[in-house]
């Protein structure tokens, strides 16, 4: 027999009996839809996060207090002086700028508008290392630093909410946890950053920020550094000139040391692995509901063997072999299977595509990704599933005597 | 021997275990059946009838005895060869047509030519037998869409489309009224006649049984022929 024609007369099989066939395609349909839809997510989710880490440029190491891996008793915080130390250009010849970064959120208010934006002081070097760009305007300058200047320059999404427009803005004055503040720069929109949108974030001089915003318990503490190696090749030399500063000037016993430094490699590679494993396990669960479909294309293919049971009587005293029968039955539940599969890519496609819109519509613009990858599993599964839970009643099919399948009524 | 013997059967047993108890369906049968005979199987019910047509028709295998079909000896084959046999040797045309009644009458008697392996025109031919059996304007229609008659002509067409060495009718008219019986059973007749088809006709219906040149009569598993 050959296969074009058996699919063809599986085909009309299917179509005799369309509600049932309609509903066990159905159950295909879902689990092959949500394990589209998951993976999609899932690898959506990777992409715009590894995405965002990317964006923050290949040669920034992050330095903070605090040892992720080890316990370590009373760390010392980082200081400006700590910052001061790593600039210098004998001890750390691989490092090209550092940044320190105070931290922390505010009310901002302008035009009766209120939004509760994070707010950054740092140094005018932060502009380079992050490359931002302007709409208009200008960075914070070493004047406003030295001058403890209330200046700001703040992200377009802060423009959105207060102003509702993305020009004319600088020469503005808005209020910062009711203290007013000259608006200098406005940011170029950079998209979704690892701790929320970066373009909701407004940044003020460093100075300013630690007399008027953000206050800390130590002088001069700052939360984080953000050291620039001369180049992506130079991040592990400087990875090591950093950290042997910091460690003569915290004096930590050997092999403790009371600060992190990380990459932007290293975030990568939590990131893919979080993400990844995220991904696996919605796909999991999602997988689960694959199984029930194919378990309803095994209860439908029994119920149709016995059915059917004197059509196969007939079909082998017509001089059908095992083998006829066996195919016919598995195509037949092949196809329900290949038919969900494909409604299902479909059918996950457009959910992940509803996502994707839900994302964007909150603020979170995020692409859930349909690879080639998971279709082909996708499909390839589906396949499988059909065939898997075809091969026992296809085989009881095949296994029925002549005789008795022909007296069966 | 001259005798040109499509069926050589001897000594027949078939024995099915119901529960504890042996019964002997078949218990030693021997016949010989000519080509181009006509041939009626008649006998009670239980008298082993379905069970003779059953291992006649290749679908069984005799317990014991020997069986030779057009030069085939079948008692030691395995079930793929059974299948090979029923296909290429053995036309069958049941009381109840069994007909698949989501295809068409074309589709219904391509059916065996589909596991004889690849025939070109297999198309063809189902159309040619289908107008042989009076059907030519009927060929896309469904079983559901013909009358009875019709529905047993296409088996007629079926049967016939591998040239077959012997047909084995089981109460073919079974199902049908006296008058359509007739035109089947006439029908069948003229093929024996202008093909020289061999015909095994098994029946309760005495009239259906005086028309054929021979009757084997069974009871009891066991034959008392008369010619």
């Amino acid at each position: 027999m050959n296969i074009g024609q058996s699919m063809l007369e599986a085909l009309e099989t299917l179509n005799g009996n369309k509600l049932r066939s309609g509903l066990t395609i159905l159950g295909i349909v879902i689990g092959v839809g949500a394990v589209i839809a998951m993976l999609a997510i899932g690898q959506g989710a990777q992409n715009t996060i590894t995405g965002a880490i990317s964006g923050i440029g290949t040669n920034l190491l992050f330095v903070s207090s605090g040892n992720q891996v080890q316990d370590v008793r009373n760390p010392k915080p980082l200081t400006l002086s700590d910052a001061q130390a790593i600039t210098d250009p004998f001890a750390a010849p691989d490092v090209l700028a550092v940044a320190p970064i105070i931290q922390g959120s505010g009310d901002v208010t302008a035009d009766g508008q209120t939004m509760r934006v994070s707010v950054t002081g740092t140094t005018p070097v932060y502009f380079v290392m992050q490359n931002y760009s302007l709409i208009e305007g200008d960075f914070l300058t070493q004047d406003n630093l030295q001058g403890n200047a209330s200046a700001v320059v703040i992200g377009p999404g802060v423009a959105d909410k207060l102003f509702s427009r993305r020009n004319g803005v600088v020469g503005e004055t808005i209020r910062i946890n009711g203290q007013p503040f000259h608006i200098v720069g406005l940011l170029q929109s950079k998209g979704g950053g690892m701790f929320g949108s970066q373009d909701n974030q407004v940044i003020v001089p460093f100075t300013t920020a630690q007399t008027r915003l953000i206050h800390r318990s130590v002088l001069n503490e700052v939360d984080e550094l953000y050291v620039q190696a001369a180049s992506a090749r130079a991040v592990p030399f400087a990875t090591d000139e950093v950290k042997q500063i910091l460690r003569q000037r915290h004096r930590t016993p050997v092999g403790v040391d009371d600060f992190s430094v990380f990459s932007q490699a290293d975030f990568l590679t939590i990131a893919t692995t979080v993400t990844g494993v995220f991904t696996i396990f919605l796909g999991g669960i999602a997988g689960i509901s694959l199984l029930v479909g194919g378990i309803g294309i095994m209860n439908i293919m029994l119920v149709s063997v016995t059915e059917r049971t004197r059509e196969i009587g007939l079909r082998k005293a017509l001089g059908a072999r095992k083998r006829d029968i066996l195919i016919q039955f598995l195509i037949e539940s092949s196809m329900l299977s290949l038919i969900g599969g494909v409604i299902g890519i479909l059918l996950g496609w457009f959910l992940g595509f509803i996502v994707g819109r839900i994302a964007a519509a909150s603020g979170n613009p995020f692409n859930p990704a349909i690879s080639l990858n998971a279709i082909l599993l996708a499909t390839l599964f589906s396949a499988a599933v059909g065939l898997f839970f075809g091969i026992y009643p296809a085989n009881r099919a095949a296994s029925l005597e002549p005789v008795e399948a022909l007296r069966y009524e | 021997m001259t005798k040109d013997l499509v069926i050589l059967a001897e000594d027949l047993m078939k024995v099915y275990q119901m529960g504890q108890v042996e019964v002997n369906a078949l218990a030693g049968v021997s016949l010989s059946i000519e080509r181009g005979e006509v041939v009626a199987i008649m006998g009670p019910s239980g008298s082993g009838k379905s069970t003779l047509m059953n291992i006649l028709g290749c679908l069984d295998l005799p317990t014991s005895g020997r069986y030779v079909l057009d030069g085939e000896v079948v008692e030691t084959l395995n079930d793929d060869q059974l299948a090979n046999i029923r296909n290429r040797k053995v036309g069958f045309i049941f009381q109840s047509f069994n007909l698949l009644s989501r295809t068409t009458a074309l589709a219904n008697v391509e059916l065996p030519l589909r596991y004889a392996g690849k025939i070109p025109d297999r198309r063809e031919r189902a159309r040619a037998a289908l107008e042989s059996v009076g059907l030519g304007d009927r060929i896309s229609h469904r079983p559901t869409e013909l009358s009875g008659g019709q529905q047993q002509r296409v088996a007629i067409a079926r049967a016939l489309i591998n040239n077959p060495a012997i047909i084995m009718a089981d109460e073919p008219t079974g199902n049908l009224d006296s008058k359509v019986g007739k035109e089947i059973l006439d029908l069948l007749l003229a093929l024996n006649r202008d093909k020289g088809t061999t015909l095994i006709i098994v029946t309760h219906d005495p009239v259906i049984a005086t028309q054929t040149q021979r009757i084997i009569r069974l009871r009891d598993g066991l034959v008392e022929e008369k010619k």
